[in-house]
């Protein structure tokens, strides 16, 4: 069946903020789906609120809404494009629920819009855990005992009937939200309240539970001639009770039969046809008894996901580019499967490889929060592997990881048990600690099932406790022996040839060598590549080699034959960020991905490397090349043997390949754009301090110290409060501010011992001053700002965290030009030729240059989006030799419209944590707001992360002393929208005083009902509340708390309830309108003159 | 409480100080050096390679493969070790076996053995370590080779040139027939076999339409399929004449799968001759070709052969795809084919060869690839509905 021809406009709808759960892999299957329905003639519409993502450049849709993907907003698109289709398949959950919301609503109807790729019906049977089970048990698919709860009392029934312990599983729901298991009466209350409060249709199941079963996925492609093809299987190194996203898996299956495996296969296709999948993609979760092989299904996810987009890397079936095209009305046969060229895409891959994929966690940022795995999601990122063996793509995904390992252990970390070392008591100690931590499974599972192996627990003890099964363990334990044969041969008379050649094709990396053999990783690399032991590059074809690839994608391997030979043209490599984590995320992978599509406009051919499966970069088609290899100096260098390119990129891909660099020249790899040096002169803290002297920059009075003594040295010289941090970690880890020296000396002994004589970097603490982010371009010459933003949140919360807006709205002039100036200084000294950014603090009317990172920033796609600007490709292209001039990029944009960017915080994922923002950036994602005034853009920014503001209601204010006089205007002018006032004392006395209504509500420690009474009661629609200091931390914490599990907006910074309140002002003043990123950067187009005076602060505020 | 089936694990894993060595070499020159694993020892053949991820049991037992050293494309084999109810035939067939790591420890709740020691009591010789995806690419581009694979003694005082040497001097296969080595000795009713845990209770058939089979090396799954539908089977040696087959009161032929070029069977081609529009017949892989060739078509040999199951297939009639198990070196020539009145019902969608062909005037289906998977997809399971309307039919 060809293409369908009665429809012309499709609206895709995209994921919205990268949150745990639901990353960059939506903006890889969307952006996919974009270009495969753009390439059939459609007219395609997007909406989608991710500035960082690809799929919101201008030029991947005919039209592009950074708008909140809420059901209100996207009828208002729907009422203005008039689409005739919706495709809500390829933006995850969100886009499922919105499209349900939009068919419930009668928008679809109303307009005549039909949804494609999956139908409501389908949906429904899909996602409503009740209706699910029905579905299945009407085919006599086998299920875990269940029942569905509505309520508390529900619940009591259902364990009544199946017995505890139960899996508690909210409908609608992803990334296991409101997923946990339930061990007695207590636990499932408190449970099955949060999952129901979870379930946007307030309905959980509740179930048996299978904990410890293998657990299995398969990914569904089916057309609408009925044709199915099973695309990948997945097992769960993890059994059931972990989440596949938090799960190791492997691909494909290790540990099934034929028999079993085709079995499986039958049940998914039947449970498609069942369920009603039309078309495209789809992943069905299955569980094997290990004991007897009963297969019972999981569940079903009728949409394109975290799997899907591994299975596509995993495989080199495109998975979401076919769905959309199948979703038009192709059929499998008549897609052609680009890697092979011959063969159609109806066909299920074959590997002959293995893929290993590893999930990244931080708990680490969140003290106090547990980090046991279990039904619910919480890792922030993945990296995958592909190896020969399971054991060698293992250890190539654990040193993907940036956890700083170089493999499965044996690298000399602390955490290293010497057990050599060791007496039988103290072994016998060692093993009791070991299966303590392996009881329960942690991020670390794998490293102590490892030295339960060398401390001589069998592989029966070891399954035991984990349930992990033997064939996975028993791959652990060839590791742990082939470690020993290491060291062994080394031991006696050196490490021979053969040994090492052995110990490269087992996985093992030149770092765990040397560790191994207590040499040094340039040592072994030396001695390997003079005994020519160098790895080969193998393809993957989808084939396993039976037809001829011609996609070059590639991973290496410890083989006898290579299949890449290097093209005679001009090649450029560009790093990739590895695993999204915390502080680096999507926006450092839409900046390689734009540093490729430039320099492939100019001609070059590019190579991509990359280790990061949920990514646009990893697309095969997006680089010329594309290795999927760990982002390591041994892995980067042997690619580099592979391809000599002219040059390498390291400034896209963040920190981590910027950290590289060094290592990289001293190897003899030419570096493109700013020089190694210049990056190290700019983040060595000695050398910059060194640099802001001779340019006369002003920075905040700092000092080191190596010692208890030194740090009250630094804190008499400099004062109070003060920014400490460890001068060696990045991303804002681990930074404190402390206001007096017993705190001062608390954090010291802290430092001191887990890191011994590493000094701390202390930072005197800019208090309530305004924070800017600025991005610049440089060529070597000419230095051109990119956007100045203005933080709203004030300095000191991590410039990740702080929502900002373009432009500044408060702020002189004078100090503005100053920054300015002293980035193109900064610049010129630096020799920066590329991306630049820095952060300034101004604290009563002092402008303080807080750091300049010489690489592409967190900002720099939503200031590109801002401007209308494609800032990384600039860049890039001016990093290969090109001039700004040249480029025509080289004055200041000054975009008419308001921007503001967002943060989304991870805090509902970890309950038990203080949810504070601080120096330590916490943000897993952002979202952005674009109106022509600034009350308007916050106002959609907050919509889009999720707390919209409240256009009326209670608002529940409680503030420090300072803070006293400067929060009545706010409170004035919330009264005047029609919001009641309560407070706590001091604040009420001042507002009172002030001639403002506003009702006193005790402390928590002075009796109730207090705040907490009243937000569980639903009596609290808003919160401003600045920090206390330590006093009344609890009071706070609890409040924060009680806000986040009730989803009452808190705001706690007198600058943003100025904004929130100016965002409610604007949205009761005119209508909320929409408009397409194209629109806003046409300058012909329409869109009235944005006017900038409507952003002139209505309250008067404290600050600068 | 789990327990983990007490199986010896293989002693040495893949360390190379440990294992004993192993070598392949090609009639092309190629020799992979590797490490030994199944029974020491010599093993002599044409070299294929499979791409089937999983079911190597099934492929092991296929008599289809008799004589053949089979190379699977995905690198980690033996996982499942071996178990009861999986074989598609009494023994093995393949004469050996490679892969990139053949694994040193089972693990499966029916598993009841490690392949190590299975293949190593059956005498089945292997050899990985290999990099099998250059070896896949080799036979792509020079296509099949005959090959040795030999270990232990078998390498003591040969060199590479002499392994080589042997290679070039094995016979050529469309010049045995190999089909009297794996057809069944004497005649008989197939009964069903006993297959706990997966298996449907068997049905104990006493009426029912009867189906002689041509047994040219059957694989077990098919004669279930038979018995799952109801269908009683009489299997025949491939050598048994017309008149016995007559004589059984048979309402159809079933022509079975086997090994080798169809050609070297002249005498089932001749059998089945004789029988043509007498009785209804569905073949399955050789026993495709052998209709083929019986009904005056031509068949030929493929560079490297169809072996896996990912293959789609297309079915005309109905334009539905179906993911299909295939495994062969010969293909039926399309034309002459429909020359013989032939409509060509099934096409490969990889590289367009006859995958299906019926006989309107004559009642004739056949199939070349595996409809009874095993191992494999289930998606062409309808075809046997097809084949026993006819019978049903015939038989009312
Ligand atoms: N009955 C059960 N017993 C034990 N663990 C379970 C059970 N059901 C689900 N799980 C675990 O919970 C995880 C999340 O369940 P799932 O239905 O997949 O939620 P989501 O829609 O968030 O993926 C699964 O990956 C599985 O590991
Ligand atoms: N001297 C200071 N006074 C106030 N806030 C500061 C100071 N130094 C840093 N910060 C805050 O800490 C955050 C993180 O510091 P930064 O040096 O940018 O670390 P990172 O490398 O994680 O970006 C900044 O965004 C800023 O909000
Ligand atoms: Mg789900
Ligand atoms: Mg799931």
């Amino acid at each position: 069946m060809p293409r369908r021809d009665d429809i012309h406009r499709v609206l895709l709808i995209g994921s919205g903020p990268i949150v745990i759960g639901q990353a960059c892999e939506f903006d890889y299957s969307g952006t996919q789906a974009c270009k495969a329905l753009r390439d059939e003639g459609y007219e395609v519409i997007l909406v989608n609120s991710n500035p960082a993502t690809i799929m919101t450049d201008p030029e991947v849709a005919d039209r592009t809404y950074v708008e909140p993907i809420t059901p209100e907003v996207v009828e208002r698109i729907v009422a203005r494009e008039r689409p005739d289709v919706i495709l809500p398949t390829m933006g995850g959950q969100t886009a499922l629920n919105v499209a349900v919301a939009l068919a419930e609503r009668g928008v679809l109807d109303r307009y005549r819009v039909q949804l494609i790729g999956a139908n409501l019906e389908s949906i429904h049977k899909a996602e409503d855990r009740d209706l699910f089970k029905q579905a299945m048990q009407k085919i006599g698919m086998d299920l875990p005992a269940s029942g569905i709860a509505r309520s508390l009392s529900d619940a009591h029934a259902v364990v009544a009937e199946i017995g505890f312990p139960v899996i508690i599983r909210a409908a609608f729901t992803l990334g296991g939200t409101g997923g946990s298991t339930a061990y007695n009466v207590e636990e499932l209350e408190e449970f099955v309240a949060a999952s129901l409060a979870a379930s946007p249709i307030g309905e959980t199941l509740i179930e048996e539970s299978i904990a410890g079963w293998k657990e299995f996925e398969l990914e569904v492609v089916r057309d609408r001639a009925d044709n199915v093809v099973i695309v990948c299987s997945i097992e769960n190194v993890d059994p059931m009770g972990v989440h596949t996203g938090d799960s190791i898996t492997v691909a494909p299956a290790q540990t099934l039969t034929d028999r079993e495996y085709q079995r499986m296969r039958d049940a998914a296709i039947r449970i498609i046809r069942e369920i009603g999948v039309e078309t495209g993609g789809c992943n069905v979760q299955f569980a094997i008894n290990p004991e007897d092989g009963r297969l019972v299904v999981i569940e079903v996810n009728p949409r394109v996901s975290r799997s899907s987009a591994l299975a596509s890397k995993a495989t080199g079936f495109p998975i979401a580019k076919i769905a959309a095209k199948l979703a038009v009305g192709y059929t499998l046969d008549e897609i052609r499967n680009d890697i092979t060229q011959v063969t159609p895409a109806s066909f299920e891959p074959t590997l002959d490889y293995v893929v290993v994929k590893v999930p990244r966690w931080n708990f680490e940022k969140f003290p106090g929060a547990d980090d046991r795995l279990g039904p619910q999601m919480r890792s922030v990122g993945e990296a995958m592997a592909i190896g020969e063996t399971f054991r060698s793509a293992l250890q190539k995904a654990f040193r993907s990881l940036e956890i700083g390992r170089a493999g499965l252990g044996a690298d000399g970390r602390r955490e290293e048990i010497d057990v050599a070392s060791l007496d039988e008591a103290g072994r016998r100690a060692e093993r009791e600690r070991v299966i303590g931590r392996l009881r329960a499974p942690r991020p670390d599972r794998l490293f102590r099932v490892r030295d339960a192996f060398r401390l001589g627990l069998t592989l029966e003890d070891v399954h035991e406790i984990t349930r992990v099964d033997p064939w996975f363990l028993d791959q652990i334990l060839q590791i742990v022996e082939n470690e020993d044969a290491i060291r062994e041969t080394a031991a006696h008379g050196g490490l021979d040839d053969a040994t090492l050649r052995h110990a490269k094709s087992e996985g093992f990396s030149d770092a765990q060598i040397a560790w191994l053999t207590d040499s040094t990783e340039t040592e072994i690399r030396e001695r390997r590549w003079a005994a020519g032991i160098r790895p080969v590059m193998k393809t993957v074809d989808t084939c396993a080699a039976e037809f001829r690839a011609h996609t070059p994608y590639h991973y290496s391997t410890y083989g006898d034959e290579s299949e890449v030979s290097p093209s005679d043209r001009e090649k450029i490599l560009i790093l990739g960020g590895g695993p999204n984590r915390i502080g680096q995320g999507i926006e450092f992978d839409y900046c390689c991905v734009h540093a490729v599509q430039a320099l492939r406009e100019a001609g070059y051919e590019t190579i991509l490397l990359n280790s990061n499966p949920e990514t646009v970069s990893t697309d095969y088609d997006t680089a010329d090349r594309l290795y999927f290899e760990p982002l390591t100096l041994e892995d980067i260098l042997e690619v580099v043997e592979a391809e000599r390119p002219k040059g390498v990129l390291v400034q896209f891909g963040g920190q981590t390949p910027l950290r590289l660099a060094l290592g990289l020249q001293e190897a003899g790899v030419p570096i493109l754009g700013t020089s190694p040096d210049a990056i190290d002169r700019a983040e060595d803290r000695r050398r910059f301090l060194a640099l802001a002297a001779d340019l006369h920059l002003t920075l905040p009075p700092s000092g080191t110290a190596r010692s208890q003594e030194e740090a009250k040295e630094v804190a008499e010289r400099v004062g109070f409060p003060l920014l400490v941090r460890p001068s060696y970690v990045l991303g804002g880890r681990a930074m404190r501010i402390v206001y007096d020296h017993p705190q001062l000396a608390e954090y010291m002994v802290e430092a001191l011992d887990a890191s011994p004589g590493l000094p701390v970097q202390m930072d005197w603490f800019l208090e309530d001053a305004f924070e800017f982010d600025v991005d610049a371009i440089a060529d070597g010459e000419r230095c051109v700002i990119a956007g100045i933003m203005q933080h709203i949140e004030e300095a000191g919360i991590h410039s990740g965290d702080s929502a900002c807006v373009i432009p500044p709205y408060r702020i002189r002039s004078g100090d503005l030009e100053l920054m300015r100036r002293q980035i193109v200084d900064v610049a010129r000294e630096l020799g920066v030729r590329g991306l630049l950014n820095a952060q300034f603090a101004v604290q009563n009317g002092v402008v303080y240059l807080l750091e300049v990172n010489p690489r592409a920033s967190r900002t720099v796609p939503f200031v590109s989006k801002t401007i209308g600007r494609p800032l990384a490709k600039i860049a890039a292209r001016v990093m290969a030799g090109e001039t700004l001039e040249s480029l025509g990029f080289t004055e200041e944009p000054r975009p008419p419209h308001v921007a503001v960017k967002e943060a989304v915080l991870p805090f509902q994922k970890f309950p038990q944590s203080d949810p504070f923002l601080g120096p330590e950036m916490k943000s897993t994602g952002e979202v952005m707001g674009i109106a022509d005034s600034f009350g308007l853009a916050f106002a959609k920014s907050q919509m889009a992360a999720g707390d919209a503001i409240p256009m009326a209601g209670n608002a529940f204010i409680s503030v420090n002393d300072r803070d006293h006089t400067s929060v009545v205007p706010i409170a004035r002018e919330l009264a005047r929208l029609k919001f009641d006032l309560c407070a706590t004392r001091g604040t009420a006395m001042a507002l009172e005083a002030a001639g403002l209504r506003c009702r006193t509500i005790p402390k928590i420690s002075e009796g109730r009902p207090h705040a907490l009474d009243l937000i569980a009661n639903d009596q609290i629609d808003l919160i401003i509340a600045t920090p206390l200091g330590k006093v009344s931390r609890v009071d706070e914490t609890e409040i924060r708390k009680a806000a986040i599990r009730k989803r009452v907006p808190v705001l706690s910074t007198l600058s943003a309830a100025a904004a929130a309140v100016r965002a409610v002002r604007a949205l009761s003043d005119r209508p909320f309108e929409v408009r397409s990123l194209q629109e806003y950067h046409d300058p012909t187009g329409p869109g009235e003159e944005a006017d900038l005076f409507r952003s002139v602060e209505p309250v008067e505020m404290r600050k600068s | 409480m789990s327990r983990i089936r007490p199986i010896p694990a293989h002693p040495t894993g893949t360390r190379p100080s440990a294992a004993p060595r192993a070598a392949l070499a090609l009639e092309d020159g190629t020799v992979f050096s590797g490490l030994a694993y199944g029974a020491l020892g010599r093993a002599a053949g044409e070299v294929v390679f499979n791409t089937a991820m999983t079911g190597y049991q099934e492929i092991l037992t296929d008599p289809s493969y008799h004589g053949q050293l089979v190379a699977m494309t995905a690198p980690q084999i033996g996982n499942t070790g071996v178990n009861e109810e999986d074989p598609e035939s009494a023994r093995p067939h393949v004469g050996g076996f490679i892969a990139r790591e053949f694994s040193r420890r089972p693990s499966n709740w029916r598993a009841t053995r490690a392949l190590d020691d299975w293949m190593r009591e059956w005498g089945v010789v292997g050899i990985h370590g290999i990099d099998t995806r250059r070896l896949t690419r080799l036979l792509r581009e020079k296509g099949v080779q005959r090959g040795i694979i030999a270990s232990g003694d078998a390498l003591v005082g040969r060199d590479d040139a002499a392994l080589v040497a042997e290679a070039r001097a094995l016979p050529d296969i469309s010049t045995i027939d190999t089909v009297r080595h794996v057809t069944a000795s004497r005649r008989y009713e197939y009964r069903g076999d006993r297959r706990p845990g997966f298996a449907a209770p068997e049905p104990s058939l006493r009426v029912g339409p009867l189906v002689a089979v041509l047994d040219c090396g059957i694989k077990t799954n098919i004669l279930r399929r038979f018995r799952e539908h109801g269908v009683r089977t009489l299997v025949f040696p491939a050598t048994a004449t017309a008149d016995e087959i007559l004589e059984s009161g048979a309402d159809g032929l079933f022509l079975s799968n086997g090994p080798g070029d169809p050609e070297t069977t002249s005498y089932v081609v001749e059998t089945v001759k004789a029988l043509m529009g007498r009785l209804p017949m569905l073949g399955i892989c050789l026993g495709h070709q052998i209709l083929a060739l019986a009904s005056g078509a031509k068949t030929y040999k493929l560079k490297f052969g169809h072996h896996g199951a990912n293959h789609p297939v297309v079915c005309h009639e109905t334009g539905r795809i179906e993911i299909t198990s295939q495994n062969h070196n010969y293909a039926v020539d399309a034309d002459s084919a429909a020359e013989q009145g032939f409509e060509v019902t099934h096409r490969s969608l990889f590289d367009g060869t006859v995958q299906g062909m019926w006989h309107p005037d004559l009642g004739l289906y056949s199939v070349q690839y595996h409809p009874e998977a095993a191992p494999g997809p289930h998606d062409a399971a309808y075809l046997w509905e097809r084949f026993l309307d006819h019978l049903h039919g015939r038989a009312a």
